[in-house]
């Protein structure tokens, strides 16, 4: 009885030890990121394909989430309004839902699912198939040149996801609201230019979406780098990448949230 | 896939996602009431500024020509200082023009509202205006209602 | 033997709680073959990976061209190591990149050559390796065999003063096994470098070493030239040599008598 107690204590205390080294590696990591990053900036190629991979590929989703979810916000924002007949206030609801929240969050989240797992993968492979050891022997950082190329062009992709998201989201929630519900075309426009605020509410998304970049590209290729090499090891990876850039998404929206506008 | 089509995909993505940013400052958010901050700036006093907030508009006849920049409050008058930020085109408000805090429909946001005086000077950079007329607050309206009904019976 | 380009001291390293090498001298000279033989799981590959860095021991030194390699900074670890090739088991080419670019990927990295050099230089590279005409070919069409010979091209992009083969010889068919044998030998012989060739696969790695280490639990059980290893009278090495099931290394994975267990009653013994 004392030995099953003792051993649950003694597995608690390795998980702990576990968690907290990894999370010290994790920092290491990043720290040889951003020193990568100077020399990356000498070969912009190599930023372009990932702009491409990582933005590019992930564009169509977002674009098509974008649009259905500014949709539905519009009809819903339109049934819930219109009972105090304040339809016209649907495209505030409408546009600041999406900048403030689901624009920055919705983006990351699909970012994380889309282009952070197959970053993991990718770099998760690359160190399977000792394609990382391969460039250390030939004196190539592959931290420079296969890391922080990769994690740059998730944090530059994702407030411009963020902001394609947005964008399309608000144009989905118009289609709604004036082709569809018959509002004015003219009011939509102006009750949201007359109540969004350009920094508090656009600016702060984007300052969100930011952050949500940083985060979790960071996880993505970490994830990658430190993953056990093995077709298993990989799928727990990439697992990982998704479970924790998710959580973390959601977790550092209510602390950014409650910074940004909890006045 | 080569270089070209690359670049060009990459290029054409960094443009959407700039684009969608201009639109949603242009069309969807409030970029354009920054514009050129060269207006000129007069000050006004209140009793009671009501639910008044910086950058809340300011209006003649119902026209937007300024905007408030400043909100603070004087410790030797006991009074709320406002400034605001006129267009420079309009710069010709006869010095005893008066502002009045008011709203805009029933529940809507509070801005000030100028009333064009008779005098021949005009109103320039740092002038007061003397005439105002507080916000509306709904309980001291209730509350004078009250008083007038109690005096009448 | 000639002068003496790596020197390995008292080395001890584990990984995991496990012992994997206790106490290792070697001397790998300069020019020629040198063999690392032994069973899986004695360490080949990370004694080729503490060599160049990668991984740093528990205790004792390893020098390479003079150089004590687990107290360079990284920048001259980094210009050591350009001097180094390495061929992984899996040749660990870029998947990303043709045959080509992945000959051309350390001269691009490393030197400031004009495309036409770079581009004479590959195809000499590819040509000594038999592989000129698959240059454009992507890592994913090639063979196993060929993706090690490209490979090979690629570690002799810069001319080192030594190349390490990782078990090159592993899960190849005769015909690539009989090429990859005769280029590591002519590959040798051509650029007079050092070779280390780290394998378990006995008749070939003999045909061509000049020296043989063979190591086994942590530690080199034998050394000398291929004759003095075949005429050695240590039966763990003749067991070794000739493939036989049992004998200093038993064919039992060390368990109680059969009866003992059988009568045991159920479960396991971890149970």
């Amino acid at each position: 009885m004392v030995d099953i107690l003792l051993d649950r204590i003694q597995g608690l205390g390795r998980g702990t030890l576990a968690a907290v080294s990894r999370l010290g590696r994790a920092n290491v990591f990043l720290l040889e990121v951003f020193a990568g990053l100077s020399g990356m900036l000498t070969r912009p190629g190599l930023l372009i394909k990932q702009l491409f991979s990582v933005g590019v590929q992930t564009l169509i989703i977002i674009v098509v989430a974008g649009l259905f979810v500014g949709m539905v916000m519009a009809l819903q924002a339109y049934y819930a309004l219109v009972d105090f007949g304040a339809e016209d206030s649907l495209s505030v609801m409408v546009v600041l839902s999406l900048l403030r929240e689901l624009g920055p969050v919705i983006t990351a989240l699909l970012f994380a699912g889309r282009a952070g797992s197959a970053l993991t993968a990718e770099i998760g492979l690359m160190k399977a198939t000792e394609q990382l050891s391969g460039m250390e022997m030939m004196a190539v950082n592959p931290i420079e040149r296969v890391i922080a190329p990769r994690f740059l062009a998730g944090m530059i992709s994702m407030p411009l996801l963020a902001a394609i998201f947005s964008a399309v989201g608000v144009m989905g929630g118009y289609l709604v609201a004036v082709e569809l519900l018959g509002l004015d075309a003219g009011a939509f426009w102006s009750q949201a230019q007359a109540k969004v605020e350009l920094f508090e509410d656009l600016g702060n998304g984007m300052i969100k979406s930011l952050v949500f970049g940083f985060v979790v590209s960071w996880i993505a290729v970490f994830e990658g780098y430190d993953c056990i090499p093995t077709s298993e090891g990989l799928g727990q990876a990439t697992t990982r990448t998704v479970v924790y850039g998710s959580l973390a998404i959601l977790v550092l929206d209510f602390v950014l949230t409650a910074l940004m506008f909890g006045k | 896939m080569n270089t070209r089509t690359l670049e060009l995909l990459v290029g054409l993505f960094v443009a959407a996602g700039l684009v969608a940013l201009f639109m949603l400052a242009m069309t969807a958010s409030n970029l354009a009431s920054y514009g050129g901050d060269d207006g000129y700036v007069i000050k006004a006093h209140f009793d009671n500024i009501g639910g008044l907030k910086v950058r809340s508009p300011v209006a003649a006849s119902g026209v937007r020509i300024g905007r408030v920049t400043d909100i603070s409050y004087d410790l030797e008058g006991f009074e709320a200082i406002v400034s605001m930020s006129i267009d420079p085109q309009y710069n010709s408000f006869p010095v005893d023009s008066s502002a009045s805090i008011l709203t805009s429909g029933l529940l809507g946001e509070q801005y000030i509202g100028l009333e064009p005086g008779a005098e021949e000077e005009f109103l320039v950079a740092g002038s007061v205006i003397d005439i105002t007329q507080s916000a509306l607050v709904l309980e001291q309206i209730i509350g004078q209602f009250l008083y007038s009904k109690a005096d009448e019976e | 033997m000639s002068e003496t380009l790596i020197k390995i001291r008292g080395l001890k390293f584990s990984r995991g709680g496990r012992v994997i090498f206790d106490n290792v001298d070697m001397d790998i000279p300069r020019t020629g073959i040198t063999a690392i033989m032994g069973p899986s799981g004695t360490g080949k590959t990370t004694l080729l990976k503490l060599i160049g860095g990668q991984l740093r021991p528990d205790a004792g030194t390893i020098e390479v061209d003079g150089q004590n390699i687990h107290q360079l900074k990284t920048k001259d670890l980094y210009a050591l190591r350009k001097r180094m090739g390495m061929l992984f088991q899996s040749g660990a080419l870029l998947t990303d990149l043709s045959v080509f670019e992945n000959v051309a990927y350390p001269i691009r990295e490393h030197t400031k050559l004009n495309e036409r050099m770079v581009r004479q230089l590959v195809l000499l590279k590819l040509n000594a390796v038999g592989l000129r005409g698959a240059m454009d070919l992507s890592p994913a069409e090639l063979s196993g065999g060929m993706a090690r010979r490209v490979a090979m091209a690629r570690a002799i992009a810069l001319d080192p003063m030594m190349i390490m083969y990782d078990e090159p010889f592993t899960g190849q068919d005769p015909i690539s096994m009989g090429v990859l044998v005769k280029l590591i030998k002519s590959l040798n012989d051509a650029l007079n470098v050092c070779s280390i060739v780290v394998s378990h696969d006995v008749y070939e790695t003999m045909s061509i070493a000049n020296y043989v280490y063979i190591i086994s639990a942590g530690t080199v059980v034998e050394h000398g030239s291929p004759d003095e290893i075949r005429n050695s009278h240590s039966e763990w090495t003749r067991q070794f040599m000739e493939g036989l099931a049992d004998g200093p290394v038993p064919f039992h994975f060390d368990a109680p008598p059969l009866l003992d267990d059988l009568f045991a009653g159920s479960g396991t013994r971890r149970g």
